[in-house]
């Protein structure tokens, strides 16, 4: 989540008194205070008002809020003066194709400022730009450059300038290939034959979007005084919005804003005209369960930093967010203030119920836990050595894992049973009391074919156990439930039985023939296995004392009650 | 009086374990070791007994330290091959008379041993030392007699205090050689018989009435004149546990319960399903940032799409909106929809739920409860597993005030009191919203439920009309941590026996 920071001093000079009720009054906005020191807030801006990623975006935003100047802000745009152009070239058509450009001057900076316009920029680009993939940012100092500018795309070694940060003239590759930022953002460019440039009156490079800006004229000091804004990319919709954004926060600190002439998208931006957007007095009311007056809606609207008048109303340039009216009407909701809806319960019927599976599930477990059986909760996800090769499972079981990608543990695969789990408990609750009984009801995963299966599993563990102690349960289970068992000696059991004492499960069950009614067919399913596992798993696992374990699917089992 | 005292103690003597009883008549032996064996019990079941005893107040119990004066690491290695000055006169004994160089190498001493019995052998004047060669100076009659060193180690172990005191000055010689002896220091109980006590040991026991464990035995014998032996009731026992369900389950049944009793109707699914369901039908873009591998696991399969009316109408609200809706404004890919995830959120839920929902049911209300995943590494507060706890109210007359009060009254059910709600952005919900609970013990607001009201860009491709539909996805772990007392997420899925034994049991 992208946050700012204010100083409280400013805050305390510019907007209020910084008391309790004021950081409730932040929280009612829509902010929330992260992280409070001596002098600053920490302030938590959500994705959907990047025009409150700085002190001023949000200053602007709360002013209006507190009610101390409600209505859209206006600001003056001057026209473009003589060469304030910018020609955007063929050539960046199939690589970054738009940008938007502006000029701001009469800027006083201080390094408050200067770490504010910072603090946006990379804001802005990590947001709304998507980390620079959809989007980005450079600001530079006029009396550096000369223009009029041109937006083009090069041959990565034709392209030759210092880089921000760095002490050497270096191509457009190297910077991908050696400079910090360069290599961070290298995928952005990744295959493409021409990369794009801003280009000076002087033919002098002055950044290479997305990735850097050029060292001799990409930085502003504290004697700056105008700068040149650009915002390339690749949503002319949203960069004109960025741009405004951009602008307005610098009109703020009180610079005066310049259009440019945008050569290849014929058009001169920033352009701070505003959008109109229908609104319904009868819709917000029904929404909100209020009755507001339309008097009063306009009054809410106006908090919010828009203009209403006629059913209509005026949205900022630079809000990004609104899309529907239902966008207007979560503002005026904020406005009305969170705290001071009555929240209200309707009277209308409906008919509580619980999930068929969902309630089974919790009565088998009612049932084990009546056989003193502990129950035990385990990660779905799993890793390698636990599941593959403490089990020693075959290769022809690990190729139905399913494995999720670009995990950041080193639980990477998706349980396949929860036998292993089950062991694992055992082998980290070795110090604990014995008899150890314990069983577990949930999901496990596995691939078949195209398809990636999910079933409801149960498994119980009891340790020190043998084969009679665990089909004992199993049978308690099945007379419990009153489902028909078939056990075999299994050629198919998993390797971590002990041959010999593992019964192979299946489920009877009795259906109508669908020809003759009277008829009755029965079918064997298999289910799972119940047995002793082997010394050998054991001792992987580190268990000291002989365990029995069994694991059924329930997905048949559920088939006798749904 | 005397007839109340005399109650008492036929009451006392009635209580009387038969080990008591064994042990009564010996009471007046000075230590442990004489009682096991003239009571013919184990060390354990004595001083069981004699807690017991002391309980009654029989005895009185005390402890005395003692220094017990035992063998060295060496001294119990000398004990199998006898001391070194003992090796080297069996030495000499055979050949009278033996070189240094001889001595070491035939009788393997050490040359430190060597030294040192020479020294011992010397000042008890049975060698001499002539040109480098050891003389024996004795009689066999005198090499043979045992040293006092000898003695006194084989009388080991002895007690400090009864020492005389040439023995203490020899014990200060074997002190000087390295681990031969060792002092320790031991706690002993101590107990004597109370005026008490000794009224009981002259009264006398007669136990032949008295009945212990009652059995099957006991109830089909005749029960004239018999007493069943007096227990402690106050004494502790040993715990116990039972089976149990485990106690984030116990939470997650409590919620259920919750739900269905304000109405709600239970929806389960799988935890693989499509980022059609888990995101796209939820108006989540494309390039959201949720949507990257670093924050949701992805199969690295794909999934088929629901049916093509679906799917076609959740691509018109990307691109270009629904009615009075602009839309994302970007041109939306059906590959990407159709990659599985592992479920981030149980809204997924309530997306198919909604596809599946039809008219003539309204009003209905949906909840659900399951586990979800992101791709995050594991501390005290974060997790890749995590529960959810989610509702949907469809319902032609739904309103924020009603969505307000529905996570009003189940945060209150959960034991929150006091609960603020505040503006919170989801891609799916307009209005949103994030509802803080008071935590008394921090003294300030926590952030517990997130939800909002669907947007029309959800609930028009998905419900064929604009209905608002409430909605909420909490985090569920985080109140299960304050149900039971947790402050590590890590607890939750830890499954120490030992914790899932002794955790009380939610009584809600």
């Amino acid at each position: 989540m992208a946050t700012i920071t204010v100083s409280k001093k400013l805050f305390e000079k510019e907007i209020g008194k910084l008391t309790e009720e004021m950081k409730t009054k932040i929280a009612m906005l829509g902010l929330t205070v992260e992280k409070e020191t001596q002098d600053e807030l920490l302030l938590e801006v959500f994705p959907n008002r990047p025009d409150m990623l700085s002190y001023h975006g949000f200053k602007r935003a709360f002013l209006s809020f507190l009610g101390k100047s409600p209505g859209i802000k206006k600001y003056r745009v001057h026209k473009p003066e003589k060469g304030y152009k910018v020609t955007i070239d063929s050539s960046v058509r199939n690589i970054r194709p738009y940008t938007v450009c502006a000029i701001i001057k009469g800027l006083k900076l201080d390094s408050e400022k200067i770490r504010e316009i910072i603090e946006i920029q990379e804001k802005l680009h990590s947001t709304l730009g998507r980390r620079r993939k959809k989007l980005a940012i450079g600001i530079y100092p006029l009396d550096k450059i000369k223009l009029p500018i041109t937006f083009k795309a090069m041959e990565p070694d034709k392209i030759r300038f210092i880089p921000l940060g760095s002490q050497r003239e270096m191509s457009g590759l190297e910077i991908l290939q050696k400079h910090p930022t360069g290599k961070e953002y290298a995928h952005l460019l990744a295959g493409k034959i021409k990369f794009p440039v801003f280009i000076d009156g002087n033919k002098n490079v002055l950044s290479m979007p997305p990735i850097i800006n050029s060292q001799l004229t990409g930085k502003v000091e504290e004697d700056t005084r105008e700068v040149f804004i650009e915002c390339s990319g690749f949503d002319l919709e949203i960069q004109k919005k960025c741009l405004n954004i951009l602008v307005t926060t610098l009109a703020e600190m009180g610079g005066k804003i310049y259009q440019m002439e945008i050569k290849g998208i014929k058009e001169q931006t920033p352009d701070l005209s505003t959008e109109k957007m229908k609104i319904s007095l009868k819709n917000v009311n029904k929404l909100l369960g209020l009755n507001l007056s339309e008097r009063r809606m306009a009054i809410l609207l106006e908090r919010m930093g828009y203009n209403y008048k006629r059913g209509k109303v005026e949205i900022p340039p630079w809000r990004t967010d609104i899309m529907h009216e239902v966008d207007l009407i979560e503002d005026i909701a904020i406005a009305y203030g969170y705290e001071n809806f009555n929240p209200e319960i309707p009277k209308i019927s409906t008919i509580g119920e619980r999930d068929v599976k969902e309630k089974l599930k919790s009565r088998f477990a009612e049932i084990l836990v009546g056989l003193n059986l502990l129950e035990v909760s385990n990660y779905h996800l799993t890793r390698k050595q636990d599941q593959i090769t403490k089990m020693e499972l075959s290769k022809k079981e690990q190729d139905e894992l399913v494995e999720v990608e670009d995990s950041k543990t080193d639980y990477t695969l998706l349980r396949k049973d929860l036998s292993h789990y089950i062991l694992k408990n055992f082998s980290e609750n070795i110090d604990e009391e014995y008899p150890q009984r314990i069983f577990e009801i949930g999901k496990v995963f596995k691939i078949s074919g195209e398809k990636i299966l999910e079933k409801d599993h149960l498994c119980v563990g009891i340790s020190p156990g043998n084969f009679t102690e665990i089909k004992q349960i199993l049978e308690y289970i099945a007379d419990s439930l009153g489902l028909e068992l078939k056990y075999s000696e299994p050629e198919d059991a998993p390797q971590y039985f002990v041959e010999g004492r593992v019964a192979r499960i299946e489920l009877i069950r009795e259906q109508r023939s669908k020809n003759r009614k009277s008829e009755k067919i029965r079918s064997a399913k298999l289910i799972g296995f119940a047995g002793e596992i082997h010394p050998r798993i054991l001792k992987n696992w580190k268990i000291k004392m002989p365990v029995a374990l069994l694991e059924i699917s329930l997905e048949e089992v559920y088939k006798k009650f749904c | 009086m005397k007839m109340a005292q005399k109650r008492n103690l036929k009451k006392i003597i009635e209580s009387l374990s038969p080990n008591e009883r064994k042990l009564l008549p010996y009471l007046e032996e000075k230590n442990i070791v004489d009682l096991c064996k003239k009571s013919n019990l184990n060390r354990v079941a004595v001083l069981r007994s004699l807690k017991y005893l002391k309980k009654k107040k029989i005895i009185e119990l005390g402890f005395r330290k003692r220094k017990v004066i035992e063998l060295g690491v060496n001294g119990a290695l000398y004990k199998r091959k006898g001391l070194p000055e003992r090796r080297l006169l069996n030495l000499l004994s055979h050949q009278k008379i033996i070189s240094l160089e001889d001595a070491e190498k035939i009788g393997k001493l050490s040359r430190d041993e060597l030294k040192a019995s020479i020294g011992v052998l010397k000042r008890r004047g049975l060698i001499e030392i002539k040109n480098r060669k050891i003389i024996l100076n004795a009689s066999m009659e005198e090499v043979s007699k045992k040293s006092p060193e000898e003695i006194f180690l084989e009388s080991l172990p002895l007690d400090y205090d009864s020492l005389t005191p040439e023995k203490q000055s020899l014990l200060k010689e074997l002190q000087r050689r390295k681990n031969l002896v060792q002092l320790r220091e031991i706690k002993e109980m101590e107990f004597s018989v109370t005026e008490l006590g000794k009224q009981i040991m002259k009264e006398g026991i007669k136990a032949e009435n008295l009945v212990e464990q009652i059995t099957p035995e006991v109830i089909k014998s005749s029960l004239k004149g018999k007493k069943f032996r007096r227990y402690d009731v106050q004494s502790p026992v040993p715990k116990i546990y039972g089976g149990k369900r485990h106690f984030v389950n116990q939470a997650i049944e409590y919620a259920k319960e919750i739900w269905t009793e304000m109405g709600f109707k239970e929806v389960s699914g799988d935890f693989i399903v499509s980022s059609f369901w888990n995101f796209d039908a939820l108006y989540t873009p494309q390039d959201h940032p949720a949507r990257e591998l670093q924050d949701t696991f992805f199969i690295g399969k794909n999934s088929e799409l629901p049916n093509r009316k679906i799917v076609k109408a959740v691509k018109e609200a990307h691109e270009n909106g629904v009615r009075g809706s602009k839309g994302w404004g970007y041109s939306w890919n059906e590959n990407s929809a159709k990659k599985l995830l592992l479920r981030t959120h149980t809204t997924c839920l309530s997306s198919q739920t909604l596809a599946k929902l039809r008219l003539k049911d309204l009003p209905a209300k949906f909840f659900a409860i399951g586990k979800c995943f992101r791709n995050e590494t594991v501390d005290w507060c974060h997790g890749f597993e995590f529960n959810q706890t989610e509702g949907i109210v469809v319902d032609m007359n739904a309103n924020f005030r009603h969505l307000l009060g529905y996570l009003k009254q189940f945060a209150q059910k959960m034991g929150y009191k006091k609960v603020r709600f505040r503006p919170a952005y989801f891609p799916y919900t307009e209005p949103s919203l994030e509802g803080d609970v008071w935590d008394e013990e921090k003294g300030q607001w926590v952030e517990l439920l997130a939800a909002g009201i669907f947007r029309p860009e959800v609930t028009i491709p998905l419900l064929g009309r604009e209905i608002p539909v409430l909605a909420w996805g909490p985090g569920f772990d985080r109140m299960i941590m304050k149900m039971f007392g947790i402050k590590d997420l890590r607890q939750l899925y830890k499954n120490d026996f030992g914790q899932l034994k002794k955790i009380k049991p939610l009584l809600k």
